[in-house]
């Protein structure tokens, strides 16, 4: 294999397990900030165990987020440094915004928060969550407006071969950023939620700790239903936005070989051929694909075969067709998905208000506990489609990815670059599960039995203490 | 007036100087666990005391990383990519320290902490070794072609002048976290991470003295720089003389406050000798690269400079904040997190 193709399994690869524990980071740290703010507000001590149960899961999630992070920032150097040549100029700016905005932010108010507990007053301490929390999001909006350049680039003119700024502002309110921002940030926080309504769920199953998990899973439910149906409407900004701004991703993922016709029906299901650029079975709802591309019930869709045509007069000979059975098939699980969470959380919220959640039926609770996972495969599927969609591209109608690999880095060096990074990612998510196991079994209750008050009296804890001496 | 590169060039080196001044502790405190720690809870106390910081700290070098993407991206370009396997070691000591922080006081036992303890101690070993051997062999030149591509083979990174750079930034990072611990620790702990500290003063020396003698014959930095370079020198003796008597009279605050100058002082020489170039190329200075080839445009850094300026302030002031509110020693009786 060559060093492009193994540049892009590492960067798939390594990105796909990122962003499984960044978006429950975001959405954990909300959920934590929610609960102390009740704990402040209320004075209510289930409140505070309820931050520091969640907060114990959040850290160690927390934790692995950042360590692949890392591999992240020096990623684009290591093997793309073609682009990064060419786009550091715009891409580098948010990137470093980021650092010193959101990183330095997150990590000093997450040991403040840590370690905090008594050192700093009831209110400097829900600040700091309530700091991570923004910093988390202030963090995804910085590395999504550099990501949205890639999709749409604005702002920039290319000079000597570089792409460079022009214009910071247009930027950072690129229409790709103001649509992908919210429903990234969205999604992340339903990644959150029905981690915990799922974990709750599972409590709520055994009996254990009942009036605990019961309002755990009351405060989840609520984000976890806003969010669902945000992401979702501004899933549909951005498939508005996609027809007008990378048709030929639009095309891709609705299987679209010609032109869709007025008006466009909507192919749930199809056995795609790339070969022959046809498709053999289909399964279609009329006017639906006229109203997702402009909310209204008529209009064309262009199909990959006359985009292709108009993309060689515009940028040369090549293939602009993107990968189409993962871009269409993606696409599908994601929204699958998504509205099976909207369902659940619709349900949920339904059975929280006739406060049924302590004798709840036991199929609905068995799959909220599955339900976990399904804001996460919805995550990664929506990142496949944007990232394979855009394809063969890296920054869109700029550079093709091809063109951005490091000539310098032996396809050896990425080979063993992948293979241990593959090894130790999967020692972390096995980890991470053991660990994240542990916790909940102990539940949140572990450590009243263990109980030992600090001998030191500058280290009382007023809160009738939360010492352990391990 | 200084211009904008040359400005952003003084930026990454205070970045970096940030990073290595304050992660540089928490290096030296992870590898002192193997040293100084003798029972389960020692290496606890020493992991807790830096449990607040660490991470802000690695922030340091994520940030310079982002600084140098953007102000000057054929370097952050050439490298990253020109230290291609060196990077990946650093990451995989990174990515390990960082979880075997937050995971090892999770589970009580002790086949699981004494893994942790090896991860703590080689993932804070790597990253000062490996990053001085790059910071070394990019003074001492490596073969960079006209298209700024860096094809290193392995003696061009590795070799004595680069391992010895290597091995001062390490003890360096050690002693300068046998001193931090001794500001946050009691009793026989912070008594043996203040008798190690002072026994490395030696071969720190020794160290200093061998690689300084070395980048004086074997790069051109003196010759460039000849005068700035002598002053900051002998500025580094002083602190390291200072440090060695503070360590003596016990004023471990003071001797802290000398290490980091010395780590300040040896970073910033790195920085003043490249200067005005960021990357020696041994195929000949033609193909150097420079704040001027290796920049992004005036607009990106005009925007860059605002947004560092107005940011920079804030993370000073909430960090320092962050140490003052955990300014008390960690006990081995109270509740410890990590």
């Amino acid at each position: 294999m060559d060093s492009v193709m193994l540049g892009r399994i590492q960067f798939a690869s390594t990105t796909i397990f990122h962003f499984i524990f960044v978006p429950i980071s975001i959405g954990l740290a909300l959920l934590i900030a929610i609960m102390e703010s009740m704990y402040v507000v209320k004075g209510n001590e289930q409140y505070k165990q309820m931050a520091k149960f969640w907060g114990k899961l959040f850290l160690i999630n927390f934790a692995v987020g950042v360590v692949t992070g890392i591999l992240q920032e020096f990623q684009f150097g290591m093997n793309w440094s073609e682009y990064s040549r060419f786009v550091g100029d715009v891409f580098g700016a948010p990137l470093a915004v980021e650092a010193l905005l959101a990183f330095f932010m997150e990590s000093t108010f997450i040991g403040l928060w840590i370690f905090g507990w008594e050192r700093l007053s009831k209110r400097v301490h829900l600040a700091s969550i309530w700091l991570v929390a923004i910093g988390t999001m202030l963090s995804a909006f910085w590395i999504l407006a550099a990501n949205s350049f890639m999709q749409r680039p604005v702002g920039f003119e290319v000079h000597n071969g570089r792409a460079q700024m022009t214009d910071f502002f247009a930027l950072i309110t690129n229409g790709q950023l103001l649509l992908e921002f919210p429903h990234t940030v969205l999604a992340a926080y339903m990644t959150g939620a029905f981690l915990v309504t799922g974990i709750s769920a599972y409590k709520l199953l055994r009996k254990q700790d009942v009036s605990f998990f019961k309002k755990s899973f009351q405060v989840a439910i609520i984000v976890g239903l806003i969010s669902s149906i945000g992401v979702a409407l501004i899933g549909h900004g951005q498939a508005q936005f996609l027809v007008k701004t990378q048709p030929m991703k639009m095309a891709a993922s609705e299987g679209l070989w010609e032109n869709s016709g007025d008006p466009a029906p909507w192919t749930v299901i199809a056995s795609i051929d790339p070969e022959k650029q046809e498709n053999k079975a289909e399964l279609k709802i009329p006017y639906l694909l006229s109203f997702l591309s402009y909310s209204k019930f008529s209009g064309e869709v262009k199909g990959m075969k006359e985009l292709q045509a108009e993309y060689e007069v515009k940028y040369g000979q090549g293939d602009y067709i993107p990968p189409v059975r993962t871009t269409f098939w993606s696409f599908r699980v994601m929204v699958g998905s998504g509205a099976a969470l909207i369902v659940l959380a619709l349900y949920g919220t339904y059975l929280m208000a006739r406060g049924r959640l302590e004798s709840p039926n036991k199929w609905f609770m068995r799959f909220m506990v599955f339900a976990i996972s399904l804001p996460i495969i919805a995550n990664s599927a929506g990142w496949i489609m944007t990232e394979i969609g855009r394809q063969p591209w890296t920054v869109f109608g700029l550079m093709t990815t091809e063109a951005g690999i490091s000539p310098n880095v032996s396809p050896g060096e990425v080979l063993f670059s992948l293979i241990t990074f593959s090894a130790i990612y999967t020692i972390l998510g096995v980890l991470l599960v053991f660990l994240f196991v542990r916790v909940i079994k102990k539940g949140p209750n572990e450590t009243v039995t263990a109980q030992v008050h600090s001998l030191d009296p500058f280290d009382m804890d007023k809160e009738g203490g939360y010492h352990v001496v391990s | 007036m200084l211009s904008l590169n040359e400005l952003w060039f003084i930026l990454v080196a205070v970045l970096f100087i940030g990073f290595f001044f304050l992660e540089g502790f928490d290096y030296g405190v992870g590898m002192a666990t193997a040293f100084i720690g003798r029972t389960d809870t020692e290496r606890r106390v020493l992991i807790n005391s830096i449990g607040p910081f660490w991470d802000a700290n690695e922030v340091w070098l994520l940030t310079a990383g982002g600084a140098m993407f953007a102000a000057f991206p054929n370097w952050y370009a050439t490298m990253f990519s020109g230290f291609y396997l060196p990077l990946v070691f650093v990451l995989l000591a990174l990515i390990g320290r960082g979880v075997a922080f937050e995971f090892r006081g999770k589970v009580d036992s002790s086949g699981w902490r004494k893994t942790w303890d090896v991860v703590i101690f080689a993932g804070s070993l790597l990253p000062p070794l490996l990053l001085g051997v790059a910071f070394a062999s990019i003074l001492k030149g490596l073969p960079i072609d006209k298209n700024m591509h860096m094809h290193a083979g392995f003696f061009d990174v590795v070799n004595v002048y680069t391992l010895i750079g290597g091995i001062t930034v390490t003890l360096l990072c050690l002693v300068h976290g046998l001193l931090f611990a001794t500001l946050r620790t009691t009793g026989d702990l912070q008594a043996r991470a203040r008798n190690l500290a002072h026994k490395l003063l030696f071969p720190l020396a020794a160290a200093f003295i061998v690689f300084g003698t070395m980048t004086f014959v074997m790069t051109d930095v003196f010759k460039v720089h000849g005068v700035l370079l002598t002053i900051v020198t002998i500025a580094g003796a002083c602190a390291f003389i200072l440090s060695g008597a503070f360590m003596k009279l016990k004023k471990d605050g003071w001797a802290f406050g000398m290490t980091g100058a010395m780590i300040a002082l040896s970073i910033a020489s790195v920085f003043i000798g490249l200067f005005p170039r960021v990357m020696i190329s041994s195929l000949g200075h033609a193909f150097d690269l420079t704040i001027h080839n290796a920049s992004s445009g005036a607009y990106s850094l005009k925007v860059m400079t605002i947004a560092a300026l107005t940011l920079l302030p804030f993370v000073l002031a909430y960090q320092l904040w962050s140490y003052f509110v955990f300014h008390r020693r960690v006990h081995e009786k109270e509740h410890l997190e990590y």
